[in-house]
Formats: structure tokens, C-alpha cells, sequence
């Protein structure tokens, strides 16, 4: 599969956007290079506000903005948005339900070399807990431009988690539609259900695929919505398969996996596995060798699908 | 009680003496006080240190519309001190915002007045504050976008000496004057007085007008009781072309009743009802 950049995706999108309404605006704090963000300040420099590192006021500058009837983008890394920021963006943005969006990159342990400081893997718990906030983890380039475009035009604050690491591209650009709230099901199957996203819904494809193999049939679901959750859909193939595998560039506490467990305990309880990073911080090293230094991969999903397939039997 | 038609607060810089706006924001503090001991909970103490600022600048300095809150063309008022809201709930009722009645749902379950501002909970709320040190930051944005659009309208925004502790003040401070926003003033409420004690003692911001100066800011000082000063300071303001302005005002905590002034004791504790009676007697209310 070709690898591609979602930040590159994000910030040429921007400048599309930035063509066609005045009212787009863009905060960064610093990083406009890494968060492509440099390319709409480029193209529009009027509209693109550097606010220095100092994130906290970055957030409460861009609620005023949003006051002001402006759509602001607002752009650093994960670890630092919704982090640092965490609670402007809760007191000033979401409180007041205000139109920010916060889109980030380098979530996630491929980061890479930069280690533990820069490696956010609690960013998706710590926007997921705050009402009015949606959070979005797409998966490659096509449907992190189809995110930007939506959001922009959907009233309310958001969290989109982008990366560093360019990722394989799994959708076509012909086909492909986002809609808030719903997950896509990749691959059909019986057996169990693996619900994932960003990278690693791409290795659950290549799990799924090693598994038929064996003869196990995976249903695959790539869940970019974390907030709002399509329950339905997970209470529809646990109710198929009878177990579920959710997987995640994430911490295992309060992310992907734990919106589908919160899910299934309240509505059809199924033997489950979650994939993530325990609950440990990261360390350095080059970002794919540290997806398969935590076990996030195609093996790592095959694990915890034969585990959670033995806990079924009995 | 004092009342105007609504058309009078469409222009800036009205015709309002002085001995008006005192007797008015007479009746502002007697609402904060009614307010808070009604709640049995709230902050009359700095409520009280802010109010002739904002009596001032919703009766005399701000164009604003209270039959229509929404206003393209008003100037914006941000209480980044969002503790103090009753002085400016009362401010908000008394221009014709909403009824003087709803004073009393102020912190109860079912009324619409918080104990922090809500802008979808009340009208005339620009932005929904309370955490300190994040006003001033929306402000600086509010700032940023009407310049952007090409609108004169001004913002306004108070915070207090104790939030001036917050490092996101700074961060504030910093933006506003490196983006030219001269359509941005900030009042510091300079009670000196924070919950546990003098601010000089707590954590001193000292030398106040010296660090905005060196941010780069427009920087006056005033009494921040007295009304001919704090016109003069808004009327200033205005002609500040590049640089945004902050009024340093020097204001007595729990101002107007005299068992009140200068105790941080009055900072979160409403008044018991003896007490109300005394003080309301003091403000001139025939109890």
C-alpha cells in the first residue's frame, strides 16, 4: 500500500478551504512547518495568526475569533493541544460550545525520535472526556481532507489527531464519504470483529487477511469517530461475531478502546481485547520500529484476536 | 430608579454626569448585595471593586444594544474576572438586557444567571468565563477577528490583579501587542486583594505598569472609583493607534460599605441577612 502524509493532506486542504471562504482562519503555535500549517500562512498571511509557543492563549485567542463569526483552525502537536492547552480548550472552547477546530499532528508513538515529551498517547482521552468536543482519528490522506471539509463546516468545537509517520493509504478518493458518527466496515466476517483506527486500521486489514488463512473470518471496522461513537454498528457486529478486538495508537486508557467497551458493557457484552499502549509512556526510536516495539501491528492484532477468540469458545 | 430608552446606548461616549453614574452604580452594588446573600454564596467583595468600571462602560464608553444582544456593530465587554458577574448581571438588567426580577435566580438551579458568566445562559455574555487567566486571551481574539473584518468596534475586557498570576495573561498580553490590536483595552481591577490575603503578599505582580509598558502596551493609571478619571482613561484609549491600552485601576475591595472595604474575607462569602440590612442602609436603601 502506498504510504502517504495526512498532515501534507491537511494542510493543502486548508488552502482550498482558504480559497473559497474568507471566514477560514489559522492559529499555530510555532510549528507551522511540521503541522503544514505553513501553507496556508503562506497563501494567506493576512488569515494566519503565528501566536508563538504559548498554547494555552492560542486556544482562548481562537474562541475569540470563533466569537467574531471567523472558522479557525488551530494547529500544533498533539501532545501540546491537548495537553498544555487542555484546559483553555475546555473553559473557553468547549464550555461555550464555540467553532474551534483543533486538528494536530504527531499524536501517537511514531513520533518517533523525539521519545516520551513529544509521544501523545492520551490525547483521544483527553478530548473525549470534554462535552461538545468530537474527536476524529482518520487514517490516511483521503479521509483526513474529507474530515477537514466537514468539520469546517459543522458548527462546534473538534479534536482531529493527525501523525507524523505517513501511513498507507486504505481508501479511494472516488468512493470515500465521512460522516460524523459512523464507522466504516472494511471487510466483512463471522468470527470476530476488529475495530481500529488510524494506522493501525491498516494492519488490522493485513491481520484479516493472515487470519482467513488460517480460517478465521474477520470483520473489520475502522472507527475514525471516537466521539460520537457508532454504537449501533458495534453492538450490531458484536451481535455477528460475538467478539471484539479494538486497536489503537493510543494509550489503552480511555481511547478507541475504551469508547467500544463503554459501548458493549451497556449494551451486549461480548468477550473483548483491547490493543494499545500499556499504560506507559513512549520512548525513542524511529516511529514504525516503535509500532512493532509496543506491538502495534498486523502480529499484535492476531494476538489478541486468538485471544479473545479462546475466551469466546469457552 | 434610572432608565433609558434603549436607542440611548447605540453611540459611544453619551452625555452622563457623574453624579449619575454614582447613583447608579449605587444600585448596582445593592443588587450585587441582594444577589449574593439571596445565593447565600458568590463574590460580592470584588464585585464591588469593579462596579463604577462597569457602570461606566456600559453607561457612558460602549456602544451597545440591549434589545438586541447579538449586534453586529456593538463594542464587546469580556469579564475575564468572571467571579465578580453580579455587578455586571445587574449592569446587564439595569440597560434592559433581560428583567430586573431575574437578579434573584442568580446561582439557584433553575435560573439562567451562573455563578460564572454563560454566554448561551444569559444574554449580553460575550463569552463564557470563570477559570481565570482565559478572558483575556478570547478578548485578544474577539480583537484579532473584528480588526481582520474591518470593523471598529472595541473590546473591552477586566481582569483582576490576582489573575494577573496566570502565566496565560502574559501569553495574552504578549499576542495583543505584537498584532497591534489597539481596539483592545483591558481594565485591571487593582484591589489588591486575593483570597488568601494581599497580593503583594501572595505573589506580587508589582510593578504592574512597568511590565505592560515593557510589553509593549498603552499604559494608564487611575482610581478606579473615580468616575471623571475612568471616562477620561476610556476617552484615551481611543487614540491609541497601534498600541492596545491597559487602565491600571486602583479600586478598594468591597467599595461602598464600610465593614466591607478592604477585608479579603469579602472575596467568596455573601453577606447573613443582619448584615445585608446594615450594609443596604449604608448604600442609602430605607430598609
Amino acid at each position: 500500500m502506498e504510504k502517504v502524509s495526512l498532515r501534507d493532506a491537511y494542510g493543502d486542504t486548508l488552502v482550498k478551504l482558504g480559497e473559497k471562504d474568507e471566514r477560514i482562519v489559522v492559529l499555530d503555535a510555532d510549528l507551522s512547518g511540521s503541522t503544514k500549517t505553513a501553507k496556508f500562512a503562506k497563501r494567506f498571511p493576512e488569515r494566519f495568526f503565528n501566536m508563538g509557543i504559548a498554547e494555552t492563549n492560542m486556544m482562548n485567542t481562537a474562541a475569540g475569533l470563533a466569537t467574531t463569526g471567523k472558522i479557525p483552525f488551530v494547529s500544533t502537536f498533539a501532545i501540546f493541544g491537548t495537553g498544555r492547552a487542555w484546559e483553555a480548550v475546555r473553559q473557553t472552547i468547549c464550555y461555550p460550545n464555540l467553532s474551534v477546530k483543533i486538528v494536530c499532528t504527531h499524536g501517537g508513538i511514531t513520533v518517533g525520535e523525539d521519545g516520551a515529551s513529544h509521544q501523545a498517547l492520551e490525547d483521544v482521552a483527553n478530548m473525549r472526556n470534554i462535552p461538545n468536543m468530537r474527536v476524529i482519528v482518520p487514517a490516511d490522506d483521503v479521509e483526513t481532507r474529507a474530515v477537514i471539509r466537514k468539520i469546517a463546516y459543522t458548527d462546534g468545537p473538534f479534536y482531529v489527531r493527525l501523525t507524523r509517520e505517513k501511513f498507507p493509504r486504505i481508501f479511494d478518493e472516488e468512493t470515500f464519504k465521512f460522516e460524523i458518527g459512523k464507522g466504516h466496515v472494511l471487510r466483512e466476517g463471522e468470527d470476530v470483529t476488529v475495530i481500529a483506527n488510524g494506522v493501525m486500521t491498516s494492519f488490522a486489514l493485513l491481520a484479516a487477511e493472515e487470519l482467513e488463512r488460517e480460517g478465521i473470518s474477520v470483520e473489520v471496522i475502522h472507527m475514525s469517530c471516537v466521539k460520537p461513537i457508532d454504537s449501533e454498528l458495534i453492538v450490531k457486529s458484536a451481535q455477528k461475531t460475538g467478539a471484539v478486538v479494538t486497536a489503537e495508537e493510543h494509550s489503552i486508557i480511555g481511547g478507541l478502546g475504551s469508547a467500544v467497551a463503554e459501548v458493549l458493557v451497556e449494551n451486549y457484552p461480548v468477550p473483548m481485547e483491547r490493543l494499545g499502549t500499556p499504560d506507559v509512556f513512549g520512548r525513542s526510536g524511529k516511529g514504525w520500529e516503535l509500532l512493532h516495539y509496543f506491538g502495534l501491528d498486523d502480529k499484535g492484532i492476531i494476538e489478541k484476536v486468538k485471544k479473545v477468540l479462546e475466551r469466546k469458545r469457552r | 430608579m434610572i432608565t433609558f430608552e434603549p436607542e440611548f446606548f447605540l453611540k459611544r461616549n453619551r452625555d452622563i454626569d457623574e453624579v449619575t453614574l454614582r447613583a447608579i452604580a449605587r444600585e448596582v452594588r445593592k443588587d450585587i448585595l441582594k444577589m449574593t446573600s439571596n445565593a447565600q454564596s458568590g463574590h460580592p467583595g470584588g464585585a464591588m471593586s469593579a462596579t463604577d468600571i462597569i457602570v461606566t462602560l456600559y453607561y457612558y464608553k460602549m456602544r451597545h444594544n440591549p434589545l438586541n444582544p447579538k449586534w453586529e456593530e456593538r463594542d464587546r465587554f469580556v469579564l475575564s474576572k468572571g467571579h465578580v458577574c453580579p455587578a455586571l448581571y445587574s449592569v446587564l438588567a439595569r440597560t434592559g438586557y433581560f428583567p430586573l426580577e431575574k437578579l434573584m435566580e442568580f446561582r439557584k438551579i433553575d435560573g439562567d444567571l451562573q455563578g460564572h458568566p454563560d454566554m448561551h445562559k444569559t444574554p449580553g455574555i460575550e463569552i463564557s468565563t470563570g477559570s481565570l487567566g482565559h478572558g483575556i486571551g478570547a478578548a485578544v481574539g474577539m480583537a484579532l477577528g473584528l480588526k481582520l473584518s474591518g470593523s471598529d468596534s472595541k473590546v473591552y475586557c477586566m481582569i483582576g490583579d490576582g489573575e494577573a498570576q496566570e502565566g496565560s495573561v502574559w501569553e495574552a498580553t504578549m499576542a495583543a501587542s505584537h498584532y497591534n490590536l489597539s481596539n483592545l483595552v483591558v481594565i485591571l481591577d487593582n484591589n489588591n486583594l486575593q483570597i488568601d490575603g494581599p497580593v503583594d503578599e501572595v505573589m506580587s505582580i508589582y510593578p504592574a505598569a512597568e511590565k505592560w509598558r515593557a510589553f509593549g502596551w498603552n499604559v494608564m493609571e487611575i482610581n478606579g472609583h473615580d468616575f471623571k478619571e475612568i471616562k477620561e482613561a476610556l476617552d484615551r484609549a481611543d487614540r491609541s493607534k497601534f498600541k492596545p491600552t491597559i487602565i491600571i485601576a486602583k479600586t478598594v475591595k468591597g467599595k461602598g460599605v464600610s465593614f466591607m472595604e478592604n477585608r479579603a474575607e469579602w472575596h467568596g462569602k455573601a453577606l447573613p441577612p443582619e448584615l445585608l440590612k446594615e450594609a443596604l442602609k449604608e448604600l442609602g436603601e430605607i430598609v
